[in-house]
């Protein structure tokens, strides 16, 4: 089991240009295994960049990332792929699921870099398929889905490649109330399952759900020492 | 093992990519497929020329010898293979009674030719095949002519040339000798021309030489000139069609560029997602690849497969305007279909490879972005 931890981390964007920007302004914090934890904050507090460079999507400018005991910032893109497509899956806020395929065709596309054997890529896709009720839409495009079945596709794209972690980017921002609250029940089933699970979101249903174990806060970038979460 | 695993599913990919964007690659292909099939027809065309030129050369005799009177050619006495004299080089001489006749039936011009070595009757013909395909006729029927006097006169067909030198022999009329000058009122003592056989071709100019001085009022036809002026005609018809086709292919390379390197934003979008859901740069690029091999590839295969067939089963019908001047040389001409590799192979790196740099890289400069652009 993997735990993250952030040692002073910041991003700077546009470094040494005068729209100079730090998103991220020395972050330390420490993301339990197979709990599920919640980042939240007002637009523009930097969750989505945050999200990004521990999901190994982006670096970070300074501060150290840890994964278990491999530090993972600093790493080559090359690198940075391959623990991506190992160990994390992503939901993201418009799905990103690509119109014109199917869904199952979505659904398996992380796994094409990896060449498993298609038999048993098939198999487990139309298993994850069967347990987000999704099976019988299988073929069918995902342009023509409704937002909860989108959600849903994107949940069994994340999780094809059997990921240790799962990221989703304010993943209930396009879904109804009770929409949301099923997400955060396939999130409880995910952490059954042994799965970690970090979520940004300023939805009230996401980090007051009795789903999510610890919420981290954020403010302009740095994390946000509240009184609620004091005690 | 998981290498070709990989590829398999990258292939996989862009054809369903391919076919979510038909109206784009259906284009794109068009465009490409004809190119292709320009340059393709052009370079069958005169490559199956020039082996015609040779095989028909090959056929013919070292020199023509034919008697000039005002400027034109006219019978030449039989005696004149006794006037010429012994000439060091020359292993056979013999005259030939040849000449055209036109059938109105189908619009065609025969050539009939005294066979002696063909032991024909007066009343049988051998006849090319290109003959008794228009006129539906097999051995055994009877093909009917007119004379110059208005005679009709019929032949019973004995057999059909070989249908291998087809395009030597697809308009002749093999005949006897009583035959022809019944048919065309030419008397006796006379041929139409005669014609040497030399072992050493470079003996050929001294023999010709000889020949004008013994016989003043005669010219002599040499192989090698003929040769020479086929050659001039045709580089020079090449060369027009060629000037032409630049002007396509800078067009097609614009095009190219312009539709395989201008990413719309749905394709950048996509290129980001796939990063972002954990495929490599690397990955990306061989996708894009093996997109532009597959549309090059059917491209290139399909334009050369219609140009091969409309160069040799449409008798290269668009290039007619072009190439006209060719029917002068010969009245009615059939290509054999005939492929050379190393054309094959400089058509196929001139078109297919620039095409797959093409639609590589821009990929690049997209691929390399931060696979984060989608969070936002
Ligand atoms: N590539 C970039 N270049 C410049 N500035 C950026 C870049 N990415 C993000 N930012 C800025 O960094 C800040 C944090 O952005 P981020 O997307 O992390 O916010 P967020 O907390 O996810 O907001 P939201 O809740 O609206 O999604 C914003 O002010 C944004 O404008
Ligand atoms: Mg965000």
């Amino acid at each position: 089991m993997n735990r993250i931890s952030l040692d002073n981390v910041t991003k700077v964007f546009n470094q040494g240009r005068p729209n100079e920007y730090a998103a991220i302004r020395g972050v330390s914090l420490t993301i339990e295994p197979n709990k599920v934890t919640c980042l939240k904050g007002p637009s523009g507090s930097g969750k989505s960049t945050l999200l990004s460079m521990i999901g190994c999507l982006s670096r970070p400018s300074s501060g150290r990332i840890h994964l278990g005991d491999q530090m993972i910032s600093g790493l080559p893109e090359r690198f940075l792929t391959d623990i991506r497509r190992h160990t994390f899956g992503f939901i993201f806020q418009q799905f990103n699921l690509i119109a014109g395929l199917s869904v199952i065709e979505n659904v398996i596309l992380p796994a094409y870099p990896l060449a498993p054997d298609h038999q048993s890529l098939m198999m487990r896709a139309h298993e994850l398929l069967a347990r987000f009720e999704l099976d019988h839409k299988a073929d069918s495009q995902v342009q023509w889905l409704s937002g909860g079945e989108a959600q849903r596709a994107a949940i069994c794209r994340a999780l094809i490649n059997n990921p240790q972690i799962l990221i989703a980017d304010e993943p209930t921002a396009n879904l109804d109330t009770k929409l949301s609250h099923a997400f955060m029940g396939q999130m409880s089933q995910l952490r059954k399952l042994g799965k970690t699970v970090l979520i940004t979101s300023h939805d009230p249903v996401v980090f007051d759900s009795p789903v999510v174990d610890s919420v981290v806060e954020l403010l302009d970038g740095s994390v946000f020492l509240g009184e609620e979460h004091a005690a | 093992m998981s290498f070709i695993r990989r590829q398999r599913y990258l292939v996989d990919y862009i054809l369903s990519s391919m076919l979510r964007r038909k109206g784009k690659n259906f284009g794109l292909m068009l465009v490409y497929s004809l190119i292709v099939f320009m340059l393709a027809s052009v370079m069958l065309f005169t490559h199956a020329l020039k082996q015609e030129m040779g095989l028909l050369l090959q056929a013919s005799p070292e020199i023509i010898l034919q008697r000039m009177v005002a400027g034109r050619h006219d019978f030449i006495p039989e005696t004149y293979l006794e006037k010429m004299g012994r000439i060091r080089g020359v292993t056979e001489r013999k005259g030939r009674l040849w000449g055209y006749l036109y059938d109105p039936s189908v619009k065609a011009n025969y050539t009939l030719m005294v066979a002696e070595d063909q032991a024909l009757d007066a009343t049988e013909v051998i006849i090319g095949s290109a003959i008794a395909r228009a006129r539906g006729i097999v051995p055994g029927d009877y093909i009917t002519f007119r004379s110059f006097d208005g005679e009709s006169y019929s032949f019973q067909i004995k057999s059909l040339l070989d249908h291998e030198t087809e395009i030597v022999s697809a308009d002749l009329v093999l005949l006897n000798r009583k035959a022809y000058r019944a048919l065309f009122g030419v008397g006796e003592g006379v041929y139409t021309d005669i014609v040497l056989s030399v072992s050493n071709a470079r003996e050929v100019p001294k023999i010709a030489e000889k020949l004008v001085q013994r016989l003043p009022d005669t010219r002599p036809i040499l192989k090698q000139e003929v040769l020479r002026t086929y050659d001039a005609i045709f580089s020079w018809r090449q060369g027009i069609l060629f000037v032409l086709l630049a002007g396509a292919i800078m067009a097609f390379v614009i095009f190219a560029w312009d539709k395989a390197s201008g990413l719309s934003a749905e394709e950048k979008r996509e290129i980001g997602i796939l990063k972002s859901i954990g495929w490599e740069t690397s990955d990306v690029l061989h996708m894009k690849f093996w997109e532009g091999a597959v549309v090059s590839l059917l491209s290139f295969f399909i334009g050369y497969l219609f140009a091969y067939l409309h160069v040799f089963y449409a008798s290269a019908s668009l290039f007619e305007p072009v190439l006209k001047g060719w029917a002068v040389l010969y009245p009615q001409f059939q290509l054999i279909p005939s492929v050379d590799g190393l054309q094959v192979a400089t058509l196929f790196f001139f078109t297919v490879f620039p095409y797959v740099v093409a639609t590589i890289i821009p990929i690049w400069q997209v691929a390399i972005t931060d696979p984060d652009a989608v969070m936002r």
